[in-house]
């Protein structure tokens, strides 16, 4: 018996990658695997959140507006944290997306601050490393941290330059024109903004310049 | 006005958002609402601190909560944090060490190392809430000379002013911008992004992301007619002012609309000068030559 | 501190249980009865496995017999369990029950404490102290109430109409209070019911009907209870007719006068159709009610505003049943049990900003689209949207109101089964797409998970996320014009914009806004949620803590019929069993006044929470209602003169109970107060 090869279309560009077909991935999570102490770990750090309440609605994810651009979504980091599923969570991309715009927080059904959590989750993420080097979120949170440290005040204009350097120098040149645009417009000014008590701010600071003291 | 405000301007009214810093002192003189510089006022943290250190987050906050406390003495008065980050973060502050005894203990501790104390005493505002409910929408319409008849402004509320804590107005359907567009005489916009986040900083780090939350508002109000945007944020502000011609690139949109703060407004109704305003430092004025306004009249509904 | 109560002889009878291993294995029972052994009055001082079985208790009653005991102690579990079970055993023997007394060692010692040697001094020293006590026990009579034998049902829901029959059929006499014009509740209104799918009316009018023609039930409709007076077996209630304005005896429902009401269209939002219609002021709820007579509602009537209306219902009416000077009618009952069957209400979705309900036509309640599907609604049964189109894409939004810490923290159990219903009946009407929207599918009783099986092969969409928010706000041309729901699609792990036409809000189920009123008025309690009090959530729910209310359906939880109709059968039955026994026996641990020592100063009078205190103004003393006291003893605390004492927990009985525990601990001392 014939099979007409008229009826099987020839192939057209889409379907699986060849590449993840020849090195197919298993994906399967041992108890073992699990870090368990890190769901009660992130909720003490945001100040005793009750994540265990949860009872994985998805209203945080439906009211997120940043939820279309993330990796994993509010709920499932929840999950996933109280779970343990500790290097998955803090190399997401969602927690260095998310705006802290408190939507989640307001809706949440079980009145889980997941702001807070968000919060926690990226605190754990820039202590302990878990960002590359030039993704800007955490970096641009360096900088700003170092100046205020320094200064007591930050001035945008030097934290900004400072952000493109260390992420995107490219980028920079890119931004030039919206940044002469501004300097124009006296909104891009490049004094250094001081406070007087310099001093009396850095001794109420645990963090100094990146370190613990 | 008899009582006292202390203004905390926050970093980001030294730089991107001058023209907010300029308009809100221009128009409270104007209104005669007495506002006094906080002193050696530090940054509020905003929200890169917490995403470093929580317990230096508190801690740099409460510093000028303690600052206030002490420059006022023993006379009531409240901060007024214009820009929205900075208000949340104030009142965030004060809200949790409200709550949690033990770590209102604690910053406590530190504070009175450099010789500062928090009470707890002083209540954080924002000039919408001060406008509104201290001023009266009564006394600012008959201070106004130019009313912008026929002018349509969408309010752009954006998140920290309303969530989580919302103080002054209603979370989800915030009205006070609108009535203080009514008092001058112009027409709010109702429009449903009213306070769907902007994306904040993410203009500046995630692109991507960013431009697209503001191509939504931008695209929205400008749908439903308004001739104007007015934000309470220096980086709402700044988000949709500046990223208009990208966005109109990347997405094939045809976005123009001015967007401006909401003293910017009032001054403006309220006949000040444009470098008082200083509307100069805008990409895009407002054009306000095609609406009628008449001196003398004053608006009657908000 | 040894007194004398039986002219100085007394003789105690000791036991303690061993309750199998669950006082025993942490007591040393032996070492406690022998060491009771040795004190003052004890005559008899045995251990045994278990005291409540009938050996036990036959134990009790010979030694009771040979040994000439006078005073009872049993050790061993809670008085709530037993103490009824010992006192009659007591009582058989020929000895007053009271002079028994109970020592809780099991809920007291060995379930709370581990370790045999301070267990055991414990059980002791509380046996020690119930050795002091007896001494002072008097005999007690337990009175005997005449119980009435007429029950009320308040409430003409399915529950009330159920109990209401079941009573009735027994030969008893019912009086079926309800608010509404009509009977029939929530269940009225509904098309069909799940899982079945029978049709609502059709199983509820011939039990209506019923109610209506049984010789022993009185039903008044349109009334209230007002006043709520005496104790169980022996109610007065005041009930409060309402004015119809038209004569029940004469009006037969034929609607005539209806349809030659000044007015050609209705005016004021029916009530019945869950505002999607409009009433005229003289109107029947719907055509089966029950009693099928019509009313006049004075706000909108135009003869009650203006005293200047044409009357046409008047001359339509050939019975000559309209009456406007009709005034409201007071009536006195005397019932010997009540049951309560208010029902529900449902959340009010206005709550919710973010779902738009009042804000966006086309979102719907339930309840709305529970009229709007029944062919006897307000549109004949066609589902249509508020411009009279048909909707091509219908969303059930689940959860609304409840399982949310902000509004109702508990899930309201009939929402997720009549979600389904719903869907497979707009599926039927409409042809649309149907989404249900929900957190989890709940679906527990008997054909539920079948129903939720049907369903599914219906082609139902069901998307597993809690929607965050219905807008119009289109963000792609085709949401144009549309609704837009905003959920997380958890199962598959993205979250998705659906376009409908119509939303319909699975709202919960709420205790009633006068159920806080009405509780206090029969003197029940509520639980936090503000549902009636049942007296113990398994073994009890039907029972209150008050004797003689019962509590039935929806208003003590939510439920559905099934469950509704067996809790009415319960309280029914617990009622029967009430009146039939003829009486009830008081507990005898009722407050009384010595009257010389009362100084009148009123200070009980409205410290008592179950009135059972007034005052005689012509002698100026307090005096306690034995049937009305529940012995709490906040009265005997409070009065300043110490006139007020309770039998069974008399002060020299409670004093010699404190001094026997500590007697032989050593650093203690009394002084004489």
């Amino acid at each position: 018996m014939r099979i007409s090869m008229k009826s099987i279309a020839e192939p057209n560009g889409h379907g699986p990658k060849l590449e993840n077909v020849k090195k197919v991935v298993r994906r399967i999570k041992f108890e073992s695997e699990l870090d368990h102490d890190f769901g009660e770990y992130i909720a003490g750090k945001a100040h005793g959140q009750k994540l265990l309440t949860c009872i994985q609605c998805g209203t945080c994810s439906a009211t997120c507006p940043l939820s279309h651009y993330m990796d994993f979504t509010p709920r499932r980091i929840i999950a996933m944290t109280r779970e343990g599923f500790k290097e998955e969570v803090l190399n997401s991309l969602t927690i260095w997306l998310c705006a802290s715009c408190y939507s989640c927080y307001v809706e949440c059904p079980k009145e889980i601050r997941i702001t807070d959590i968000m919060y926690a989750l990226k605190r754990e993420a820039i202590q302990k490393g878990y960002y590359p080097k030039r993704l800007p979120v955490p970096v641009l949170a360096r900088i700003f941290h170092k100046f205020v440290y320094r200064y007591g005040r930050n001035t945008e204009s030097w934290v900004l330059i400072g952000l493109y350097l260390r992420t995107n120098p490219f980028k920079m040149l890119k931004e030039l024109i919206l940044g002469l645009k501004l300097m124009l417009r006296g909104r891009f000014k490049l004094g250094i903004e001081k406070i007087r008590k310099r001093n009396q701010l850095r001794s109420l600071l645990a963090i100094e310049e990146g370190r613990v003291k | 006005m008899k009582k006292k405000y202390i203004y905390y301007p926050g970093c980001s009214l030294r730089s991107t958002g001058i023209a907010y810093d300029e308009s809100i002192r221009a128009v409270f003189e104007k209104l005669n609402i007495a506002l006094e510089e906080l002193e050696d006022w530090n940054c509020c943290g905003a929200t890169s601190y917490f995403s470093v250190d929580e317990g230096d987050a508190f801690a740099l906050a409460s510093r000028n909560l303690a600052l206030a406390e002490q420059q006022m003495g023993n006379e009531d008065f409240d901060i007024v944090a214009p820009c929205s980050a900075c208000y949340l973060v104030l009142l965030k502050t004060k809200k949790i060490l409200e709550e949690n005894k033990d770590l209102y203990a604690q910053i406590n501790l530190k504070l009175q190392k450099v010789n500062l104390n928090y009470e707890g005493k002083v209540k954080v505002r924002h000039p919408i809430d001060v406008l509104v409910n201290d001023f009266g929408l009564d006394n600012l319409a008959k201070q106004v000379k130019f009313p912008l008849k026929g002018f349509k402004v969408a309010s752009y509320y954006g998140c920290q002013i309303v969530r989580p804590y919302s103080m002054f107005d209603d979370m989800y359907n915030p009205t006070t911008l609108d009535r203080i567009v009514k008092a001058l005489g112009a027409d709010p916009v109702d429009w449903p992004l009213k306070t769907r986040c902007c994306g904040g900083s993410l203009t500046g780090t995630i692109q991507e992301a960013g431009l697209r939350m503001n191509r939504f508002l931008l695209q929205k109000a400008q749908e439903e007619g308004a001739n104007v945007i007015i934000t309470c944020c220096p980086l709402c502000q700044h988000n949709l002012e500046c990223y208009q011609e990208r966005i109109n690139k990347q997405f094939r949109e045809e976005i123009n609309i001015p967007v401006i703060y909401f003293t910017q407004l009032i001054g403006i109704a309220l006949g000040l000068s444009s470098k008082e305003l200083g509307l100069n430092r805008l990409f895009k004025k407002p054009s306000l030559k095609r609406f009628a306004v008449q001196k003398g009249e004053v608006a009657n509904a908000w | 501190m040894h007194g004398n109560g039986h002219n100085g002889n007394i003789r105690i009878g000791f036991y303690v249980c061993h309750c199998g291993h669950n006082i025993a294995s942490v007591v040393d029972v032996r070492q406690v009865a022998e060491y009771v052994k040795t004190l003052p009055g004890v005559v008899v001082s045995r251990d045994y496995k278990y005291m409540c079985s009938d050996p036990g208790q036959e134990l009790i009653q010979k030694d009771i017999k040979e040994n000439n005991l006078n005073r009872i102690i049993v050790a061993s579990c809670s008085p709530l369990l037993h103490e009824h079970t010992f006192r009659r055993a007591v009582e058989k023997a020929g000895l007053n029950p009271f002079y028994f007394q109970m020592v809780n060692i099991r809920e007291n010692v060995s379930w709370v404490h581990t370790e045999t040697e301070p267990a055991t001094e414990k059980a002791k020293d509380l046996a020690r102290a119930a050795v002091h006590r007896v001494f002072y026990h008097k005999a007690l009579e337990t009175k005997k109430v005449r119980i009435h034998p007429d029950v009320l049902i308040v409430g003409g829901g399915i529950a009330g109409i159920h109990a209401a029959l079941t009573i009735a059929n027994a030969g008893k006499k019912v009086y079926l209070v309800e608010k509404e014009p009509t009977i029939g509740g929530h269940m009225a209104k509904f098309d069909k019911t799940f899982p079945t799918l029978d049709c609502a009316a059709c199983i509820l009018t011939p039990k209506m009907s019923q109610v209506k023609s049984h010789p022993n039930i009185t039903l008044w409709t349109y009334s209230e209870v007002t006043k709520v007076d005496g104790f169980v077996g022996n109610y007065k209630v005041t009930v409060r007719r309402k004015p119809r304005y038209v004569n029940e005896e004469l009006c037969v429902g034929c609607m005539a006068c209806i349809e030659k009401c000044v007015y050609k269209e209705g005016k004021s939002l029916d009530e019945f159709n869950e505002g999607l219609s409009k009433r005229k002021p003289i109107y029947i709820p719907f055509p089966q009610a029950t009693p099928q007579v019509v009313l006049i509602d004075p706000e909108t009537c135009i003869e009650f505003k203006s005293g200047k209306c044409k009357k046409t219902c008047v001359e339509a009416c050939d019975r000559k049943a309209i009456d406007f000077k009709q005034q409201e009618e007071i009536k006195e009952i005397e019932v010997g049990a009540v049951i309560i069957s208010t029902g529900f209400k449902t959340f009010d979705a206005k709550r919710l900003p973010y779902y738009g309900y009042g804000k966006y036509p086309n979102v719907y309640t339930s309840l709305e689209v529970e009229r709007l599907v029944n062919a006897a609604g307000p549109t004949g049964g066609e589902v249509v949207l508020r411009d009279g189109s048909t909707p091509k894409a219908i969303g059930i939004i689940h959860c609304v109101g409840s399982r949310d810490k902000k509004t109702n923290r508990w899930c309201s159990k009939v929402c997720c089964m009549y979600s389904l219903k719903l869907a497979h009946l707009l599926m039927e009407h409409t042809g649309a797409e149907i989404y249900n929207f929900y957190i989890d599918m709940r679906t527990p009783g008997k054909g539920y998970e079948e129903f939720y099986d049907k369903l599914l092969e219906e082609n139902v969409h069901f998307i597993r996320g809690r929607v965050a928010e219905v807008t119009d706000c289109a963000s792609i041309p085709d949401e144009q014009g549309k609704l837009i729901i905003r959920v997380e699609d958890t199962m598959i792990g993205i979250v998705r914009r659906i376009p409908v036409d119509m939303v319909v809000l699975a709202v919960g189920l709420e205790p009633h806004e006068d159920a806080q009123e009405v509780r206090r008025l029969f003197n029940i309690s509520c639980s936090t949620e503000g549902f009636f009090l049942e007296r113990h959530p398994k073994l009890a729910p039907v029972d209150t803590f008050t004797d003689g209310i019962f509590i039935a359906g929806a208003c003590q939880g939510p439920k559905d019929i099934p469950d509704s109709v067996a809790q009415a059968g319960a309280a029914a039955a617990q009622a029967l069993a009430l009146i039939d026994k003829g009486d009830v026996e008081l507990e005898p641990n009722t407050a009384y006044v010595v009257q010389e020592e009362c100084s009148g100063c009123r200070t009980c009078l409205t410290i008592c929470p179950y009135n059972a205190i007034s005052r005689d103004e012509e002698k100026q003393k307090a005096f306690i209602n034995e049937a009305l006291c529940k012995g709490c003893g906040t009265c005997v605390a409070a009065c300043p003169s110490g006139a007020i004492k309770q039998n069974l927990f008399e002060d020299e009985m409670i004093f010699s109970e404190i001094y026997g525990l500590f007697e032989e601990k050593k650093n203690i001392e009394f002084t004489n107060a």
